[in-house]
């Protein structure tokens, strides 16, 4: 019973954060429903027993992801109304919920949620996290390993992408040619201009 | 009244759907990336669910990995739309035409 | 003995090759020198050969595999006993005696090196037919002789009446090859080899309707390529080609291979004497046609090419009789005096800048010589007058029919005869004698090179001693291969009043002809528009028939797949889909708009379809998979 009104109360919340973030035409309120959502989300990742997932749905995308969404929209200067041309929105709604009517469809039909066969059961004697250590570690070794290099690629091209002439090296340079960049860098509007 | 896996993924297909309208009305850029969040998280609650119900941390380790593909995506996306916003001081989908046929 | 074998048969294929080389390039006399060089060494190959196999030694050889799959083996092997020998000689006389004049002939021709590859390619695929084991092989020669001929015949390729009789002659052709190819395949499919040793040695185990079909099949495909009726009317048409061609090709060896074919299957014939009797009687009946058509034509080669379709009658009647060694016989010596007779008519034309009208010409005797005498040499040969070649081998098919008791076969080979006297000599009075009507059309003609004419003169002495000399130890080299039958009338007062009658009656024909053509041309117009002479000079009607007959409908239908199928079906489909194609394209181009947001919609789009397709997989899958439990 506990179960059902928190599931029904998360549900009708996130679903109703998420509306607004897609809806609304204030960039903030997008950011702070996305925040809430997110956080409403791990709710459900609690009532499932995945608390480690959990956790890291808190850390990583409340935490990190919005924290980097809000200084880019600092960078962007998104704090005015936005202006988006619309073009058809009643087909776009109708689309959305034709997915979503076929998508449901799917998920509750009972051949796809039917005939699952455990690859690695959760034992309960050991709490999720330390289950989730097991399996990340042994099974999932590579594919983590992966995940991290990836991550590395990620922060690298981030750097590299947002940063200004991160991609020449200063030692490498003559005075003059530090003193250029840097003259240019002062007022990159201008630059900006040229193009 | 028990909550079973249908509920849980009827809600992962409506929050899908929901991130699906925000990708398709979107025009900036930005909100694009927000929906996208939404989409990713919609597939991580499906996921988290059938872990749950069928006993199986396989659910689980690829939340973990979306999680992560998405902290990538949400780097780069960032570092690409700002070198984008800096060459042209927008971030409106609809000026982005370079790919005309 | 084997290496003559090879020089004999690849000899001419060098000189086509080596022709081939400077094909496009303008004239080289050196071409035509060296084929007929290696002509010569065939010749001398094919003569040590016969020198070979008169001491009663065939030569045998297997040059490689050539199909091998399965039960099916067929060699490359070629066979020099004592009939291939005979045909041998016989192409390689006159082919190389046409490749010298040819030198001459076709001098001032844009086309010469071309001209001597295509006749040396037909001499060498001729060789093939003639020398081959097998039955495959011997049709490999055929289809190549074949092909050689629609070239030559089309060699003048840019007169279209050329090129629609290489075309005419090249599908009459097909047709009787695809009876002989199913000949050969009957064969096979009942013995399991195609070698003519293995094949004749089998064939009276054979059930006798099969025997028969394969008769008929094997004499149909002989029928084309000798150009019986009704698959005649190529042969007068494809005196179109230049006429050293017509020479070689059209009277001495190509038309001849029928012959041949039915003299090499002889143990297959002998077991049919009903095939071989209508063989006989069409041989009969396409002699006296074709000699009819010629007695009214007014084309100088055409009637000559008659004449080859007559005697090619006379030794089918001969080879149906069962006197195999006769028509083989006549074959040989045909082919030296039908040459000869060509190769005169092309120094006419040379001289008459390509006039073919015997009443426009008279009166050549004085300028031409050589060419007169040489041309009535070869006539007199034609109509069988002793002691010349045709008289011992003509009226031997004459003996033939009377002592199989063929009478009516005989009779109507005996007014052929006549009639054969009489267009040959209408034909040399109206060019050599009387009035010289050519000065009217201010020609003056002037005899052929004299290397032309030396080249000749070995068919000239052929034509006089072929009959007399050879016809004895021709008999005794052939009759090891060939039924060893003497024809002769036991009785010596029929004998003589036959032999005697018959000369009577061709030299009352000659002297006919003579009175007639030979002093002054009276045109009698009402003979002329009469029926028969229309009938006659209209060939039968048959062009028009088969015009008719074939040509038209086929052409209606033609026109009917054209039009209604090909551009209203099959056209239509390929434009709709293409139409379709792009007016999609014009439609949906739209969507390459570049705009980010729209592709956005699009994917969605494609999503909804996808997962409508999944739904509808499941949902049919799972119906079906209940309904089979």
């Amino acid at each position: 019973m506990f179960e059902a009104i928190a599931f029904y109360l998360f549900a009708a919340l996130t679903i109703g954060m998420f509306t607004i973030t897609v809806m609304t035409s204030q960039a903030l309120y997008a950011l702070t429903a996305m925040a809430a959502g997110m956080i409403f989300i791990s709710a459900f990742f609690f009532m499932l027993g995945a608390d480690f997932l959990g956790v890291v749905q808190i850390i990583v995308y409340t935490g990190a992801v919005m924290a980097l969404y809000a200084f880019g929209m600092m960078f962007f200067d998104t704090t005015r109304t936005l202006v988006e041309k619309r073009e058809n929105p009643r087909i776009i709604f109708l689309l959305g919920v034709i997915a979503a009517t076929l998508v449901v469809f799917i998920m509750i039909s009972p051949i796809i949620s039917s005939n699952i066969e455990a690859h690695y059961p959760i034992d309960a004697t050991v709490g999720n996290s330390q289950a989730i250590g097991y399996v990340l570690f042994t099974k999932y070794l590579v594919p983590f390993e992966v995940a991290a290099v990836m991550l590395l690629v990620a922060m690298v091209a981030g750097i590299v992408l947002a940063g200004k002439k991160m991609d020449k090296s200063l030692t490498l340079m003559a005075e003059e040619e530090i003193a250029l960049m840097s003259a240019t860098q002062t007022k990159p509007h201008d630059e900006e201009g040229a193009h | 009244m028990e909550i079973t896996l249908a509920h849980y993924l009827v809600l992962s297909g409506v929050l899908f759907s929901i991130g699906l309208i925000g990708v398709m009305r979107r025009k900036n850029l930005l909100m694009l990336f927000f929906a996208t969040e939404i989409l990713l998280n919609s597939a991580n609650i499906g996921f988290a669910a059938i872990s749950h119900f069928h006993n199986d941390l396989t659910g689980q380790m690829f939340a973990f990995f979306i999680i992560a593909i998405a902290a990538s995506e949400v780097a780069v996306g960032l570092g690409l739309l700002i070198v984008w916003y800096k060459r042209t001081g927008k971030i409106d989908l609809d000026i982005m035409t370079s790919m005309r046929g | 003995m084997e290496i003559y074998l090879y020089i004999a048969l690849f000899a001419p294929l060098a000189g086509s090759l080596f022709s081939a080389l400077f094909g496009a390039s303008p004239k080289t006399s050196i071409t035509g020198i060296v084929n007929s060089g290696l002509l010569f060494i065939s010749f001398v190959s094919s003569s040590i050969l016969l020198n070979y196999v008169m001491a009663g030694h065939t030569v045998h050889v297997e040059m490689m595999t050539w199909i091998a799959a399965g039960d099916l083996y067929i060699p490359f092997g070629f066979v020099v006993d004592q009939v291939s020998v005979v045909m041998m000689m016989v192409v390689s006389i006159v082919s190389t005696i046409v490749h010298i004049y040819s030198i001459g002939y076709m001098d001032h021709d844009k086309g010469f090196n071309r001209f001597f590859s295509y006749l040396s390619a037909f001499v060498f695929s001729m060789m093939v037919l003639v020398m081959s084991d097998n039955f495959l092989g011997l049709f490999i020669g055929w289809e190549g002789v074949g092909l050689c001929s629609w070239l030559l015949i089309g060699f003048w390729y840019h007169k279209e009446s050329a090129t629609w009789a290489a075309n005419e002659a090249f599908i009459m052709n097909r047709i009787a090859d695809l009876a002989m190819l199913i000949g050969i395949f009957i064969i096979y499919w009942n013995i399991g080899s195609l070698q003519y040793d293995v094949v004749f040695a089998d064939i009276a185990n054979l059930p006798m309707p099969i025997i028969t079909w394969i008769g008929i099949f094997l004499f149909i495909g002989a029928m084309g390529k000798s150009a019986q009726f009704p698959l005649h009317t190529w042969l007068a048409d494809a005196m179109e080609g230049p006429t050293p061609v017509s020479a070689l090709i059209h009277a001495a060896t190509m038309v001849t291979a029928g012959v041949y074919l039915v003299v090499r299957a002889n143990p297959i014939y002998d077991l049919i004497p009903e095939v071989g009797t209508v063989i006989a009687s069409l041989g009969a009946f396409v002699a006296m046609f074709a000699a009819s058509m010629a007695l009214v034509n007014r084309d100088m080669k055409r009637i000559i090419a008659y004449s080859t379709l007559s005697q090619l009658g006379y030794m089918f009647v001969a080879a149906g009789l069962g006197a195999y060694w006769v028509a083989l016989f006549h074959l040989m010596a045909h082919a030296f005096f039908k040459a000869l007779l060509f190769l005169g008519a092309g120094n006419v034309m040379h001289a008459m800048h390509d006039e073919l009208d015997p009443f426009k010409m008279g009166g050549l005797k004085k300028p031409m010589k050589w060419t007169w005498i040489l041309m009535t040499l070869a006539s007199v040969a034609l109509a069988g007058i002793y002691p010349l070649a045709g008289f011992f081998s003509k009226d031997l098919i004459l003996e033939v029919a009377f002592v199989e008791q063929h009478y009516i076969l005989y009779s109507v080979l005996l007014v052929t005869a006549g009639l054969t006297a009489f267009y040959s000599f209408r034909l040399v009075a109206l060019i050599f004698h009387g009035d010289e009507r050519h000065l009217e059309h201010g020609i003056h003609p002037h005899e052929a090179y004299n290397f032309m004419l030396y080249a000749m003169a070995p068919l000239g002495v052929l034509a006089v001693i072929a009959g007399m000399v050879f016809k004895t130890p021709y008999y005794e080299m052939v009759t090891q291969l060939l039924p060893a039958i003497e024809y002769h009338i036991h009785n010596h007062t029929t004998f003589w009043i036959m032999t005697i009658g018959t000369q009577l009656f061709v030299i009352a024909a000659i002297a006919y002809a003579y009175k007639k053509y030979a002093k002054a041309v009276k045109v009698d117009p009402k003979v002329e528009s009469g029926f028969l002479y229309q009938l006659l000079y209209n060939q039968y009607y048959i062009p028009k028939l088969y015009d008719e007959l074939f040509s038209k409908p086929y052409r209606e239908l033609s026109k009917i797949a054209w039009k209604q199928i090909d551009l209203k079906i099959v056209d239509a489909t390929v434009d709709g889909i293409a139409n379709v194609i792009y007016r999609t394209g014009e439609k949906t181009h739209t969507m390459q708009n570049g705009n980010l947001s729209s592709m956005l919609r699009w994917m969605v789009i494609g999503l909804v379809v996808l997962l409508v397709l999944a739904i509808a997989f499941t949902v049919g899958y799972n119906a079906v998979t209940m309904r089979a439990m």
